[in-house]
C-alpha cells in the first residue's frame, strides 16, 4: 500500500514561548499539506487565533470566510468574512483564560500546495468548552485564499491576539499524495 | 526580545531566532486591530441582547416561548 501521508517536520515550543513557528524550505514532492495544530496563547481571554503567512507573502493577498459556535448561549453562532488581509487565520487556538493545561487544536488542510493558481485552504478548529464568558468561540470553521501563484515553500504561524505561543504547543506538518 | 521557531523541512534542523522589528511591528498592528474587531464585537452583541430583552418584555413572552413561536 503507498504511503500517501506523510510527516514533514513538527515542532513542540519549549519553556518561555515562542511568538511564531515557521516551516521553511517545505519540500516539493507532495500533492496536498496538512497542519494539526495544538497551540495556546498568553492573552488574557478564553480564544485566540493563529495567524498564517504562505511564503512570507506580507501583501494584502489573503481572505477568509468564518463560522464559529458561541458557547455562551446554546445554538448561536458567528460567521463573517475578511478580504484583502495580510494574513490568512485559523480558529480556534485556547488563550490563557481557557482552562488550565487546555489546547485549542485546529486541522488546517492545503490542497494543490504546488499549483500555479490561488491558493484555497480549509481549516476546523474546536477549543475547551468549559468556558462561559462572552465571545468563547469554542468551534470553527474557516475557508482561506491566498491569492498567489507561487508554490508554498514556506508556512508562518504566529500569534494572534497573543504575544506568546506558550510552551507544549506543537505543529505538525503533513505531505499527502495522491497515490 | 520575542523569539520564533524555524523549522527546517529540508534538513529537520530547528532554530530559535529573535523577532526583526518588522515582525514585532507587524504582530502588533495585527493585535490591535483583532482587540478593535473583538470590542466592537462585543458591543454590538450587547446591543442586540438588549433590544432583545426590551422586545420580549414588551410582548410579554419568554425566550422559550419565543423560539416555540418561531418553530
Amino acid at each position: 500500500m503507498a504511503t500517501t501521508y506523510t510527516l514533514i517536520a513538527s515542532s513542540t515550543v519549549g519553556s518561555g514561548g515562542v511568538s511564531s513557528i515557521d516551516f521553511n524550505s517545505i519540500p516539493s514532492t507532495y500533492t496536498d499539506l496538512k497542519l494539526v495544530l495544538s497551540l495556546r496563547g498568553n492573552v488574557a481571554s478564553i480564544d485566540d487565533y493563529v495567524n498564517i503567512r504562505f511564503n512570507t507573502s506580507s501583501g494584502a493577498n489573503y481572505s477568509n470566510r468564518y463560522l464559529q459556535g458561541d458557547g455562551s448561549n446554546s445554538g448561536a453562532a458567528a460567521s463573517g468574512s475578511f478580504t484583502s488581509q495580510t494574513y490568512n487565520y485559523a480558529f480556534q487556538i485556547s488563550g490563557g483564560n481557557s482552562t488550565a493545561s487546555t489546547f485549542g487544536n485546529v486541522e488546517l488542510y492545503i490542497p494543490n500546495y504546488l499549483s500555479s493558481t490561488n491558493k484555497p485552504s480549509l481549516s476546523f478548529g474546536a477549543a475547551e468548552t468549559n468556558g462561559t464568558v462572552f465571545n468563547n468561540r469554542q468551534i470553527a470553521l474557516n475557508a482561506g485564499l491566498w491569492n498567489q501563484t507561487a508554490a508554498i515553500t514556506s508556512i508562518n504561524l504566529s500569534v494572534g491576539s497573543s504575544t506568546l505561543w506558550v510552551q507544549y504547543s506543537s505543529a505538525y506538518l503533513y505531505g499527502i499524495s495522491n497515490a | 526580545m520575542p523569539t520564533k521557531v524555524i523549522v527546517d523541512c529540508s534538513t529537520g534542523e530547528t532554530s530559535i531566532v529573535e523577532l526583526t522589528a518588522e515582525e514585532i511591528a507587524e504582530l502588533e498592528a495585527s493585535r490591535i486591530a483583532a482587540e478593535d474587531q473583538r470590542q466592537a464585537a462585543e458591543v454590538e452583541a450587547a446591543a442586540k441582547a438588549e433590544a432583545k430583552a426590551a422586545l420580549l418584555d414588551k410582548l410579554g413572552i419568554t425566550e422559550d416561548e419565543a423560539k416555540l413561536l418561531l418553530s
